[in-house]
Formats: C-alpha cells, sequence, structure tokens
C-alpha cells in the first residue's frame, strides 16, 4: 500500500512534466508511425498482393496491428534511455526522491508505471488512426493496445535498468542501430519471419517484438490460439519481472551511496 | 537535552578509498551544528548517511533516535534535505517544484498547494511562482531548493554547501532566511568550506580533515583554543625570502605570499618588526578566524 502511494507520486510528478511538454512527444510518438502506415501500408502497400501467407487481407491491415507493437517498442526505446539517464545525471530528479521517504525501488515502479501508461495512449493513438485510414481488419485490433503495451515493457523494464548502470549515453546509440533497428524490420512487422533464413529463427524468438506481433496481429484478426498465446504473455511478462528485479537493484547500487 | 543525531565510530568507505574514518558526532535539538573542512574531508559522505541516503560502512548511527539502516523511510519523512547540487525539476514551475515534492511525503493535494504558497513567501519567489526553474538565477534555484526541503516542516534541516557558488548578495539573504529557521526552531547541520558561513551561522562545528574529526566546538572556542586573539598578516612579493620573525609572536606560519604572526596584540607585533627594518608590501591586524584554527590544526589552508 506504502509503495502503491509513493510509486503514484512519483507517476504524478511524470504527468506533471507531461502536460507542460506533451507536444514534443506527441510528435515523434503519433507522426512516425502514421508515416509508416501511411508511406508503407497504404503507398508500398497498394502493389503489394494479398498472400495467403498474410492471411490473404490487404497489406495496410496485416501491417497495422504490428505497427501498433513497433510503435510501443520504439515508444520504449525512447522513454527507457536518456530520459532514464538524465535523471539519474543531469535533472537529478531521482536523487531528489529518494531523500524524501520514497525508496530506490519506488523510483523504478513510478518510472515503469509511467512508461507503461505512456505506451498505452501511443498505442490507442495508433489504432485510432489506424482505424480511421481504414487499415483495422476489425475491432479485435483495440486488443492490440494493451499487448502492444505489454510488448513494450518487456523491452523497457531491462532497459531502464542497464541505463541505470550507464555514466554516459555512447552505448544508447549501439541498441538504437543494432536492437530497435533489427527487431522493428525483422521480427515479422513488415514480412512473415517464415521468409527469413532458419537459422535466424532462434534470435527472432528472443525478442519482445516478433511476441508482442504475433499476440497483435492474432488478436486483430481473431487467430488467436490460446496455448500459443499463453507461451507469448508468459514470455513477455517474464521479461518484465526480470527486467524490474534487476533494475531496482541497480536503481538501489546507484541511488542509495 | 535530547539528541537528534548520534554517531560513534561511524565510517563510510567506497571500495579500498576510506572516505569517513570513524567519527563520533552528537547534534543536539535546536542547534546549528556545523561540518567545517575542505572538499574531500568526508563531509558529503556523513551527510547522506546522516540523510538516511547512503548506508554506513561501520560504527553506529542513530537519527532521530532511530537506526537509518531499518527505519530509512520514517526517518527520512522527518527531515529536510538541502544537497549540494540543485536537483529541482527545471522543467516545471517553481510552485509545481513545491508541490509534487510534498506529495512525494504524502501529503493531501490540498496540504501541498497550502504549504507551496506559504513557501513561496518564505523564498521570496511569489512572483515567480509560475515561472519555470530553468532560467532562474542560481541565487533564488538554491532558495527554492531550501524551501522545497521545508515542505514537510522538517525536524531537522541538513544542508550540503548551502552558498556554493552564490554570490555574496545571494549568500547573505540566504544565510537571513537560515536564521530564521533556526529561530522557529528547526535544528540545522551545515557543511561548509567557508568560515565565514560556519562563524556566522554554527552554534557547534567540528573541523573535519582526511574522513576524522580534527576538532569540535563552538567558533569562539575553537578560535580562543586553537588560535590567538589577533593575526598580523604580512604580505612578500612572490619569490622574496621572508624574514625570520619567531621571536615576535606566539606561532609563525608561513604561507607562500605571506607570514601570519598569531599574537595578542598585532599593532605591537608590526611596531616591533618595523623596528627591525622590516618592510612588507603589505601588513593587515585582525582577528583570528577558523581559518587560523584550521591552518593550525592541518597545517593547510581551508580555501585555495
Amino acid at each position: 500500500m506504502q509503495t502503491l502511494k509513493a510509486s503514484w507520486a512519483g507517476f504524478e510528478k511524470s504527468w506533471t512534466w507531461y502536460r507542460r511538454n506533451w507536444q514534443a512527444t506527441a510528435v515523434s510518438g503519433f507522426v512516425t508511425p502514421v508515416l509508416l502506415l501511411v508511406a508503407l501500408g497504404l503507398g508500398f502497400g497498394s502493389q503489394v498482393e494479398s498472400t495467403a501467407l498474410i492471411g490473404g487481407v490487404p497489406y495496410v491491415q496485416y501491417l497495422a496491428p504490428a505497427l501498433v507493437v513497433v510503435t510501443a517498442l520504439q515508444g520504449a526505446t525512447f522513454e527507457s534511455t536518456y530520459s532514464i539517464m538524465s535523471q539519474f545525471l543531469w535533472q537529478k530528479s531521482y536523487v531528489a526522491m529518494v531523500a524524501t521517504p520514497i525508496t530506490p525501488a519506488q523510483v523504478l515502479y513510478s518510472q515503469m508505471m509511467w512508461i507503461g501508461s505512456q505506451l498505452f495512449v501511443r498505442s490507442a493513438v495508433f489504432v485510432g488512426v489506424a482505424a480511421l485510414l481504414g487499415a483495422a481488419a476489425g475491432p479485435g485490433i483495440l486488443l492490440a493496445i494493451p499487448l502492444a503495451t505489454l510488448a513494450g515493457l518487456a523491452f523497457s523494464a531491462p532497459l531502464v535498468a542497464y541505463s541505470a548502470t550507464l555514466e554516459k549515453p555512447d552505448a544508447f546509440t549501439t541498441i538504437f542501430r543494432f536492437v530497435l533497428m533489427p527487431m522493428t524490420l525483422f521480427t515479422g512487422a513488415f514480412f512473415p519471419v517464415s521468409q527469413l533464413p532458419g537459422w535466424l529463427l532462434p534470435l527472432v524468438w528472443l525478442t519482445p517484438s516478433w511476441h508482442g506481433i504475433e499476440l497483435a496481429r492474432g488478436a486483430a484478426f481473431g487467430t488467436l490460439d490460446l496455448l500459443p498465446a499463453s507461451g507469448h504473455v508468459a514470455y513477455l511478462t517474464a521479461l518484465v519481472v526480470v527486467g524490474v528485479a534487476f533494475g531496482v537493484r541497480f536503481f538501489h547500487r546507484r541511488l542509495a551511496v | 537535552m535530547e539528541n537528534l543525531v548520534e554517531a560513534k565510530a561511524l565510517t563510510k568507505h567506497f571500495g579500498a578509498f576510506e572516505a569517513v574514518r570513524g567519527i563520533d558526532v552528537e547534534v543536539r535539538r535546536g542547534e546549528a551544528f556545523g561540518f567545517l573542512g575542505p572538499n574531500g574531508a568526508g563531509k558529503s559522505s556523513t551527510m547522506r548517511m546522516i540523510s538516511c541516503v547512503s548506508g554506513r560502512s561501520g560504527g553506529e548511527l542513530k537519527v532521530l533516535g532511530m537506526d537509518p539502516g531499518r527505519d530509512g523511510p520514517k526517518i527520512r519523512a522527518r527531515l529536510g534535505v538541502v544537497p549540494q547540487l540543485d536537483n529541482l525539476d527545471t522543467e516545471l514551475t517553481v510552485r509545481q517544484n513545491l508541490q509534487i515534492y510534498g506529495r512525494y511525503f504524502g501529503m493531501s493535494r490540498q496540504r501541498c498547494r497550502e504549504k507551496a504558497a506559504e513557501l513561496l513567501e518564505f523564498a521570496q519567489l511569489g512572483d515567480r511562482a509560475d515561472h519555470e526553474v530553468e532560467p532562474l538565477s542560481g541565487g533564488m534555484k538554491r532558495r527554492l531548493t531550501i524551501a522545497r526541503s521545508l515542505v514537510n516542516d522538517p525536524e531537522l534541516l541538513l544542508l550540503d554547501e548551502p552558498t556554493t557558488g552564490l554570490d555574496p548578495q545571494a549568500r547573505h539573504l540566504l544565510w537571513d532566511r537560515l536564521f530564521r529557521l533556526k529561530q522557529d526552531g528547526v535544528t540545522l547541520i551545515i557543511t561548509t568550506h567557508y568560515m565565514d558561513e560556519a562563524e556566522q551561522l554554527c552554534d557547534r562545528l567540528v573541523v573535519m580533515d582526511g574522513g576524522r574529526i580534527a576538532a569540535e566546538g563552538s567558533p569562539s572556542e575553537l578560535i580562543s583554543r586553537y588560535s590567538t586573539k589577533e593575526v598580523l598578516e604580512l604580505r612578500f612579493p612572490p619569490g622574496a625570502r621572508k624574514p625570520d620573525l619567531e621571536r615576535f609572536a606566539d606561532r609563525v606560519e608561513v604561507l607562500p605570499d605571506r607570514l601570519l604572526l598569531y599574537t595578542h596584540d598585532g599593532e605591537h607585533v608590526l611596531a616591533k618588526v618595523h623596528e627591525q627594518g622590516v618592510q612588507p608590501v603589505q601588513s593587515l591586524v585582525r582577528r583570528s578566524s577558523l581559518e587560523d584554527v584550521f591552518l593550525r590544526l592541518t597545517g593547510r589552508t581551508l580555501v585555495d
């Protein structure tokens, strides 16, 4: 109870900040995926023949639920790197928080709550835009909102923990290039992973994006079976739990010195 | 009298580095207590342990009668902390900074609003209340940091180098606010490497050097114990040979550019020095300060 209240206070701070600065995040969080959907879904998609492999639906509808996940993952990266480092090193807001009854673990919880809410909002906005553009195959795409949020958190939690160990931001560029980019392109958002060489698949299965895309697309087309769905959700949840566990440790090590 | 802080043989090390090497400290309710020492003396490490953020490596520590290791959040709920480096939310307004901080202490929104209004006045930032923090001057940010630390009506206020980097006017304004707090019965613990600040603010202080306590007492006690009433400063051109004047004073300190002659009558010694035909570039008779105490105790000057 105490923990929830303390974490909520941290959440309120982020919300106060957001109310003043939401335009900046709205641009990156909203405009980019819409451009993707228009250019790749509608533009490029008009030249793509629908096949059985993509479920026989127009390409833009095939793409839309996966892009919700991609949006969440990009949002997760954005929220879990520079922003975390800044609150340790530059703005030092975390340092200010732990001088109050709030503990380092509660600082982390409040941060994860905030990121979760941001991912949910980004995903919801995206689904709304997709529906307006006729990219939604049916109401099932609404389920992509919580599922994409979960996938985003599964990437965010370990990344936040990692960011808490860094003294300078150089490593972030590497993450953007060699983790986020391939994850965006090669885990089933734009084409089925069955088109990839077989030896790559185990690597794909490790990514939160593949699990998220499988879930979101399955939910949108109503093709989700209980067993694989539970497996995907369990894997993503495990990533969140492990990430948070490491985060608690690293936040404590960083703040309680 | 009740002790708000009790430390016995308190130590803190980071790996092989010993920042605090066994200090005994007692801070009584209602007093202003100082840690005076140069950078790296272990003042900030001590403060972080007292503020229940950083754990101790050894020894005993009680804050507000409780063990920081066990009751950290409970103790922190009754402390105010002014860190060495401002950590305000610079993209929020002055008022939002105060209100949000109140929420960290579990205060109701209504209470946070009232308290913020009261503290804006205390910090003389009323006309900036709804401005963003970023463009404020250093002195204003510092006042806001202090106001923020008071949001929970702390019994014990910890100030780590509160006026470092501020111009003289901003410092005096800040000191004035701290005096007011002291009069209201708030116990203050201050670290500083400015001896004038320690003399102005502290009822009692310890001089720290190399992680240890070198001396303890009120500023005037320390001065009378470790120094003389007056000091004659004689300045010589750089590189010039300094005359041997040991016989005229109780003690002589040789600094790179000047001699300090410790005596109860500076003018008298100055006259005798002139009789010897010694011609310093500049001479000055002044009262002893904590700077002299520090020099005596450590052989080094406090601020270079």
